[in-house]
């Protein structure tokens, strides 16, 4: 008995080990912050001669490249053929009056078409999604805007695909070429939307061909990485088999490698008509027609019944482009029985062509069938801002003592707090934080990524950031992951709420600031509250996909242990969903920061205002330092939260493996 | 006879940072696997001739799907040298290689490599189509093998839309759309249920009889191995055991590896009259003979009725070659060592 008590004791001895260096690093920091008075100011505020002016660097190099170098004329000419593009995409949608000027199609063939490419690609309820989206949007009078939307993305989201495939199969042709590619994607992937913007301005102006161009730049990036996934994914022995009936590499490429990735590919079409549909909607910020304009100006002039009813434009169309493309992804070709006549195989294409000429006649006949005129168009504004003014009625008073409360007792003492803190103490914690979960390879990297912006002189900026974010993802994480530990209780409860967390994905981020506009007015617990909602979503989602992904026989060995539901829990399965709920906060972060820049346009004083300042005045350098400013923070997050998820997974195989 | 189709002097095949200097270290006495090599195959030599296949048989890791691989050059070797009715294939161009596919051989795959965005005609005819077939004679062509294989039927499905061993009949088709003189097969059996499996290797022994090729047929299945095989090679970490017939490997295992393959077989059943026959050496032998190609098994009752003590064997042309004690015969039936 003594004997083993000692063993206890000299094993508990063993354990505590000297001081670790990341300990020491943290200890540094409370020094640096509670010393704060007596450190020079060089260690409280980054001092003027390590603030190097980025912005004029990226200004002289952008106008050496655009006018010394005449990249101007490059891209204007390319802007010019994206805009003949959109010119008959145009005409054909809404009518624009230029070449081949037989637009518009009636809407009543847009709607049959629509249909019935639902029906081809899912059955009946996609049918009858596309069809009523198509319906909604053609019965209540946003026909225009909605195609002038419509007309970008069908010119971008296929332009993007083609970039992304190309660059896709270089990538995974040349190791070199992506090497290279793989921390610019990082980059482009963390930065905000706004950040794109600047430099288009620069070269292209505003207007709808920049909207579009920076559309198709922002929804590259998806592309390439489900490109380079597919053709990675392709198995070995069908490539082998393609070589051993004497294909050549074009031909492997061609008729092997890239139909045998076909999904993966059309995910990534998927991916980029999503991306098409955000990026589209923010361009309202430079230009852009359509619905992200309509929808800007109604938040801006707070009229919320008839924003409401764009908001449900846009994520109607929102679900319908995804359960569509992603129907088409996810199709698997189907024989059909020998002897089968030409019409038979061909009926869905006989039955739309019959249906769309049947259409097209009746728009000739009946004017409301080919369009809807202003007069005609239904509008639920009126009653949807009387039920909104009564609800806000009722909850105003709530609503109103809760913005006070947070404002004036949460918010501002903890953004006070963080912005009181030295910005040696805030390097130091980030130093500690990556050695713990990293070593020093992941303090450096850390380091890296946050050292830079404190060299640009945004610092303070920065941290109100990093307080909207760091407050946004805490409060979203307090009721998300109870939410997805709920969820997870049931099979068919998971489902739904997967479906869920789907749909509310698919939502352009623009779509969040109506809700919390109408509740908050304009002000920091509304921004709040969007980026919280929109953190909130992938958390629910990786915690119910983390809890409900584990091994049954894990969960059954439990319950023949006699574990209580609780204890099963806290000790199978959240140590187990653990580092999927890792991935998950790391996507709430990158979200939160997305949406943080997004709700600039609502009153914030962080990065994402002085975006929004760099882009009325078109200073590039500015915008891009910027926007690095957020594409660091984001991937200085991602280092930490992906080395801790590696971590705890490798750590559980082994002792898994132990045992 | 004729000279080999296939001839592999010396094969080396290492993976890792240096290979070819690793390869050496190994010929120098040193670990085979050590700083990150990896040894798959190692100092094989084999021949198969026209007519003849050769089953290669080993364990999972035993390199005998990286041999088949450098066989037909989907990797290059690290040393030695593949020669294909005398040419050099590593020292083929990338365009000679093509050609030589195209022209020569086919390979079915162990989860079958169809496409599946192509359905099962066109799967079939895609060798015929990189041959640059023109698109009439390829698709009659491809119907003709899926007529073979017993597929006929189902030209317009998709290879999703088939079970494991009809899949694997595409895959055979396929490999046999541009008539191969030399055919791989690569544990083609292995990833489907023991009863389609021996279903396949009927079908494979009816195939195998309708022209002569030279096959390489690769699996872990011993009895497999057995049931098929003209020759067999054993392989373990790479390397080749032993190389003989069936009988052979039964009778006088190489080695303590073979040895523990063949101890659960039943003998009677693999073992040939023709494979236990002595030299009549004058002596003379009355009666009707027994034929050297049946098998003990087959030969149980006569063996047990016959009460010569010497029985004569006569080979397929009928002339006797040999005589068989019967007490070695029946020891060998009964499961006794000779």
């Amino acid at each position: 008995m003594s004997a083993s008590l000692d063993q206890h004791a000299a094993s508990v001895g063993n354990r505590s080990h000297p001081l670790q260096t990341w300990q020491i690093l943290l200890a540094l920091a409370f020094v640096l912050a509670v010393g704060k008075a007596l450190l020079p100011p060089g260690l409280v505020r980054p001092p003027e001669w390590m603030i190097l002016p980025f912005d004029d660097w990226i200004n002289a190099a952008f106008d050496f490249i655009r006018n010394d170098l005449g990249l101007v004329v490059v891209t204007r000419a390319i802007a010019d053929g994206i805009e003949w593009c959109l010119d008959v995409t145009g005409n054909l949608l809404y009518g624009r009056n230029r070449w081949p000027r037989i637009g518009p199609v009636p809407w009543s063939v847009v709607l049959v078409s629509m249909t019935m490419l639902g029906y081809a690609l899912g059955g009946w309820r996609l049918a009858a999604l596309a069809g009523g989206t198509i319906l909604w949007i053609a019965v209540m009078g946003q026909w225009r805007w909605s195609m002038e939307t419509l007309s970008v993305i069908l010119v971008a989201a296929p332009v993007s695909v083609l970039l992304g495939l190309v660059t896709g199969v270089a990538a995974w042709r040349w190791r070199a070429f992506e090497r290279v590619l793989n921390p610019l994607l990082n980059i482009a992937q963390s930065m905000p939307h706004f950040a794109y913007m600047i430099p288009v301005v620069v070269f292209i102006g505003v207007g709808p061909k920049a909207g579009a161009v920076v559309t198709i730049i922002f929804s590259v990036p998806p592309m390439i990485r489900l490109t380079l996934l597919g053709l990675r994914k392709v198995p070995s022995e069908v490539v082998e088999a393609g070589k051993m009936s004497g294909a050549s590499q074009w031909n492997l490429l061609t008729r092997v490698r890239i139909p045998t990735a076909r999904t993966e590919i059309l995910i990534g079409v998927n991916q980029v008509i999503m991306q098409c549909l955000a990026m589209v909607v923010l361009a309202s910020f430079i230009g852009m027609p359509g619905l992200g304009q309509r929808l800007l100006q109604m938040l801006q002039a707070l009229r919320i019944g008839p924003a409401f009813e764009i908001g449900i434009t846009i994520v109607l169309i929102a679900v319908t482009l995804d359960r569509l493309s992603r129907a088409w992804a996810m199709r698997k070709p189907v024989h059909h029985n020998p002897g089968t006549s030409w019409a038979r195989r061909h009926r869905l294409w006989l039955i739309w062509a019959g249906l769309a000429v049947a259409a097209w006649l009746l728009a000739q006949m009946v004017p409301y069938f080919h369009i809807v005129a202003r007069g005609q168009a239904l509008s639920l504004a009126g009653p949807i801002n009387a039920v909104v003014n009564a609800f806000l009625d009722v909850v105003s008073p709530f609503t109103e003592a809760l913005r006070r409360f947070l404002i004036v007792q949460v918010l501002i003492p903890f953004r006070d707090a963080i912005l009181w803190l030295p910005y040696t103490t805030v390097l130091a914690v980030v130093a500690a934080a990556g050695w713990a979960l990293g070593g020093w390879r992941s303090a450096l990297v850390c380091l890296a990524f946050i050292v830079p912006i404190a060299m640009t002189g945004w610092w303070d900026r920065a941290m109100i950031t990093v307080y909207t974010v760091l407050t946004a993802v805490t409060v979203a994480a307090l009721f998300g992951i109870p939410c997805g530990i709920w969820a997870a209780g049931k099979p068919s409860r998971a489902r739904r709420t997967l479906l869920v967390c789907d749909t509310l994905q698919t939502f352009p981020s623009f779509i969040y600031l109506i809700p919390v506009v109408m509740l908050f007015g304009v002000s920091d617990v509304a921004v709040l509250a969007a980026v919280m909602v929109f953190a909130a979503v992938p958390l629910v989602r990786y915690t119910v996909e983390g809890l409900t992904g584990i091994a049954p026989e894990m969960l059954e060995a439990g319950q023949m242990n006699g574990a209580t539901r609780w204890q099963a829990l806290r000790h199978i399965r959240l140590p187990l969903a653990f580092p999927t709920l890792l991935v998950g906060f790391n996507q709430s972060v990158m979200f939160a920061l997305f949406m943080v820049i997004i709700a600039a346009f609502i009153g914030t004083q962080d990065l994402g205002q002085e975006m929004q300042r760099a882009l009325s005045a078109t200073d590039v350098g500015k915008g891009l330092v910027l926007g690095f400013a957020v594409a660091f923070l984001g991937l200085m997050v991602d280092h930490l939260l992906m080395r801790w998820s590696d971590r705890v997974r490798t750590g559980n195989r082994r002792r898994q493996g132990a045992a | 006879m004729a000279d080999p189709v296939i001839r592999c002097r010396n094969v080396w095949k290492a993976f890792g940072p240096d290979p070819a200097g690793h390869v050496r270290a190994v010929e120098g006495g040193a670990p085979l696997n050590a700083d990150g090599h990896v040894v798959a195959v190692r100092d094989v030599s084999l021949e198969v001739r026209r007519g003849e296949m050769l089953v290669v048989m080993g364990l999972s890791g035993s390199g005998k799907s990286t041999l088949v691989r450098c066989l037909s050059r989907l990797i290059d070797v690290t040393g030695g040298q593949i020669t294909i009715e005398g040419q050099d294939i590593g020292a083929l161009s990338e365009r000679d290689l093509i050609a030589l596919r195209r022209r020569k051989m086919g390979m079915v795959f162990q989860s079958f490599g169809l496409l599946p965005n192509r359905t099962v005609l066109e799967n079939v005819a895609f060798p015929l189509e990189m041959r640059g077939q023109e698109r009439g004679a390829r698709i009659a062509r491809a119907r003709a093998m899926l007529e073979l294989v017993g597929l006929a039927e189902r030209e317009d499905y998709y290879p999703r839309e088939l079970s494991g061993g009809q899949q694997q009949r595409v895959g055979i088709a396929r490999s046999l759309a541009i008539e191969p003189e030399i055919w791989f097969l690569d544990e083609p059996f292995s990833a489907l249920d023991p009863l389609i499996r021996k279903e396949m290797q009927d079908e494979f022994l009816r195939l195998k009889a309708l022209s002569e090729r030279a096959i390489v047929f690769i699996t872990h299945d011993f009895d497999e191995a057995l049931r098929l095989a003209d020759r067999i090679a054993i392989m373990k970490d790479g390397a080749i055991e032993q190389c003989d017939t069936a009988d052979r490997i039964v009778l006088d295992p190489a080695t303590e590896y073979v040895a523990r393959f063949t101890a659960g077989v039943d003998r009677a059943r693999v073992v040939h009259a023709g494979a236990l026959i002595q030299p009549l050496n004058g002596v003379a032998v009355e009666g009707p003979p027994v034929a050297s190609g049946d098998t003990i098994r087959v030969l149980a009752r006569r063996l047990i009725e016959d009460e010569r003590g010497l029985i004569p064997v006569a080979d397929a042309s009928g002339r006797v070659v040999g005589a068989l004690q019967r007490k070695a015969a029946l020891d060998l039936l009964v499961g006794e060592a000779p």
